[in-house]
């Protein structure tokens, strides 16, 4: 064990930025878009046209707000199952306030207040009780949606004044949805939080290293309780945004959304083991999600091949980067 | 940097293998959407919508649905079919209101939408064909019991639970027609809960009360099915007739035993068939929806609509040994 010398000049980077740019998960997966892109075009005379595109729009946005906070999740090691299941509860919450007539912000903060109040209770079950999260949200999955369950059974609430539709069928200006508006804002924000704050770094560090980042003075629990708040409110936000999509609630309401979330996470070079992976990434893979299950629905192509195919660009995605740094040894 | 030359061309090769068979633009295009793919009971209704289309001509079936049964997925089925700008949207639905917007919003770009099966509230369609009615029903039973005994003779109902509000509704209908069946005497209804072995229980006391049985009316799928099974443990086989409504793919072993001689249901060729010619008939006629209106449905007759827009399609269809090979395969 040989001292490290003094003073010595420690690189903000080990590589300069254009290198590591070209070299990147983001500009592989860019390209990928870029060439379904290309390829839906050719294959459909259907699919440039804005109007068609803005509807498409919503076939990601509202797993993309949850994506976001999940992404945070798993670069800080954990994980959230219980998202589409938090989506039904706030829903269920929402219907029932309905009924006594509150209005619509009463109706959006309840959504949210319902999303932070899992988040919450997700959170005090790991850090807390110090479970494993990925057990933890498996049950949580079943007893949120359970409740909406014995609250609704085969009911379901409707009636949602007009002005919440706004959420989920609006437009901010011409073809540009309420929701790609929210999908655009919270991209930004969870870009700068993740990518240029203080609170960013520590989720990067607790992921490689929970440890360390303890004895480094990064309060790791809390942390993590935040993380599971921020990914409760968005499932939240996703309700609200659904629920108005929708325009009623039944219990069943964004039954296996789960999976998909984490899809777009991997896909978007997250590490599944955490530690690392960025917004952008993303970003771009809710935009491939799009765009695939879009394009194949325009081919009329059934649901179960585009499953099939999602599958495969999930492995093929992971395994190119690997395939290719064996190839180079 | 090689990867992603690779990537682009594989994807443009695919993209022209694709791009030759550009849509026929002349077709009058018909969706018909299902509550998820891969579900005999929607193929063979997808196998009577092609019927039809042969029938028309210059039609083109559109068989499409989720891979589950949700109505997110049906969503964005129906907005690829919106992009699409397709002539006339069927749709099977999963849920009954959280499909509506995106209906309506097919509506108003000019696209026809019905529902069949099972249906969408009114203001997110055109109308709703429903695979048969409570009175067509109820007639339905008691008449599949009368024609196997010319004598007349006891009957008696099995039905689910006390509160099954379709039973119910189907028993009223049959009590109703009653008088039509001279010499059939209902002697007793009783309650299997829609549970195997409760049904099997009543089933076996309804033959032990009444020695002279004839037939078992088991308007359930659950009832009907566990009846025949206690006729046949009873060792009544031919001697009391088990009926009702059931599926073929169940009911395909108490045909077989003849414990069973004929039972109903819908038929979903028939559905399917239907379906696609009022969907025709709505967008490239001009057929004028409302209460009281006869649309016609090629060989399946007309339909006739009610004051919420819905019409029954049909009788059930009578499943016997005749045809029972055919059917135990779909559903």
């Amino acid at each position: 064990m040989t001292a490290t010398p003094l003073g010595r000049h420690l690189p903000d980077r080990l590589t300069t930025r254009t290198n590591r740019l070209i070299r990147s998960w983001e500009l592989l997966l860019l390209a990928i878009a870029v060439a379904i892109f290309i390829f839906n075009a050719m294959a459909s005379p259907y699919f440039l046209n804005v109007w068609n595109l803005s509807d498409a729009t919503f076939n990601f946005t509202e797993k993309a707000m949850i994506a976001f906070a999940m992404a945070l999740l798993i670069v800080a090691g954990e994980i959230d199952l219980s998202v589409a299941a938090i989506i039904a509860l706030a829903s269920t919450a929402m219907g029932w306030a309905l009924q006594f007539g509150v209005g619509t912000p009463g109706l959006v903060g309840i959504g949210l207040g319902t999303g932070l109040l899992c988040g919450a209770f997700n959170g005090i079950l790991v850090t807390r009780l110090g479970l494993p999260s990925i057990v933890v949200t498996i049950g949580t999955m079943s007893l949120f949606r359970g409740i909406s369950y014995i609250v609704l059974g085969d009911q379901a609430y409707r009636g949602y004044p007009d002005s919440f539709a706004w959420f989920g069928q609006g437009y901010i200006w011409w073809v540009f949805t309420v929701e790609i508006a929210i999908f655009s804002m919270l991209a930004v924000a969870f870009g700068i939080l993740l990518h240029r704050t203080n609170f960013g770094r520590a989720v990067y560090a607790i992921g490689n290293n929970p440890t360390a980042a303890l004895f480094s003075g990064i309060r790791v629990t809390r942390v993590k309780f935040i993380l599971f708040l921020l990914t409760g409110l968005m499932s939240g936000l996703a309700a609200v945004c659904l629920t108005s999509r929708l325009g009623s609630t039944r219990p069943s309401i964004g039954l296996g959304m789960e999976l998909e979330v984490v899809t777009m996470v991997v896909l978007g070079g997250v590490n599944i083991l955490g530690g690392s992976g960025t917004i952008p990434g993303v970003v771009i893979a809710a935009f491939v999600m799009g765009l695939v299950t879009f394009g194949l629905g325009l081919l009329n192509v059934p649901g179960i091949v585009m499953s099939i195919f999602i599958g495969a660009l999930l492995i093929g995605v992971i395994a190119l980067p690997r395939l290719f740094a064996m190839v180079r040894k | 940097m090689r990867i992603l030359k690779t990537l682009i061309s594989g994807a443009a090769m695919a993209a022209a293998l694709v791009a030759s068979p550009a849509m026929a633009q002349d077709n009058v295009r018909i969706a018909l959407v299902v509550k998820a793919l891969g579900i005999g009971f929607f193929e063979a209704a997808n196998k009577g919508a092609e019927e039809a289309a042969a029938e028309l001509g210059n039609v083109e079936i559109i068989y499409t649905g989720p891979t589950d049964t949700t109505a997110e997925g049906q969503i964005e089925v129906i907005n690829s079919l919106i992009a699409q700008n397709v002539d006339a949207i069927a749709i099977s639905a999963n849920d009954t209101d959280a499909l509506v917007p995106a209906l309506k919003k097919a509506m108003d770009r000019g696209i026809t939408v019905i529902s069949w099966d099972s249906g969408v509230a009114p203001e997110g369609r055109q109308l709703h064909l429903n695979p048969s009615s409570n009175p067509l029903i109820g007639n339905m039973i008691v008449k599949l019991a009368a024609d196997h005994l010319p004598e007349g003779g006891d009957v008696a109902v099995l039905s689910a639970t006390t509160t099954s509000t379709n039973q119910n509704t189907w028993i009223e209908e049959m009590t109703k027609v009653l008088p039509d069946y001279p010499g059939i005497n209902v002697v007793s209804t009783v309650y299997g809960d829609d549970l195997a072995d409760k049904s099997y229980r009543e089933a076996t006391g309804l033959m032990q009360t009444y020695p002279d049985l004839k037939a078992i009316i088991a308007p359930t799928s659950v009832g009907i099915v566990a009846a025949a099974q206690a006729v046949v443990d009873a060792g009544k086989v031919g001697q009391v007739n088990v009926t009702g409504l059931g599926l073929p793919s169940e009911m395909a072993g108490a045909i077989e035993s003849g414990a069973s001689q004929s039972f109903a249901i819908w038929n979903p060729i028939d559905l399917g068939y239907s379906a696609a010619m009022l969907a025709y008939e709505l967008s490239q006629n001009d057929v004028t929806v409302e209460p009281g209106a006869e649309i016609p449905m090629g060989r399946m007759g007309s339909l006739t609509l009610d004051d919420n827009n819905e019409g029954a399609m049909a009788d059930p269809f009578v499943y016997d040994a005749s045809n029972i090979e055919e059917f135990k395969s779909i559903f």
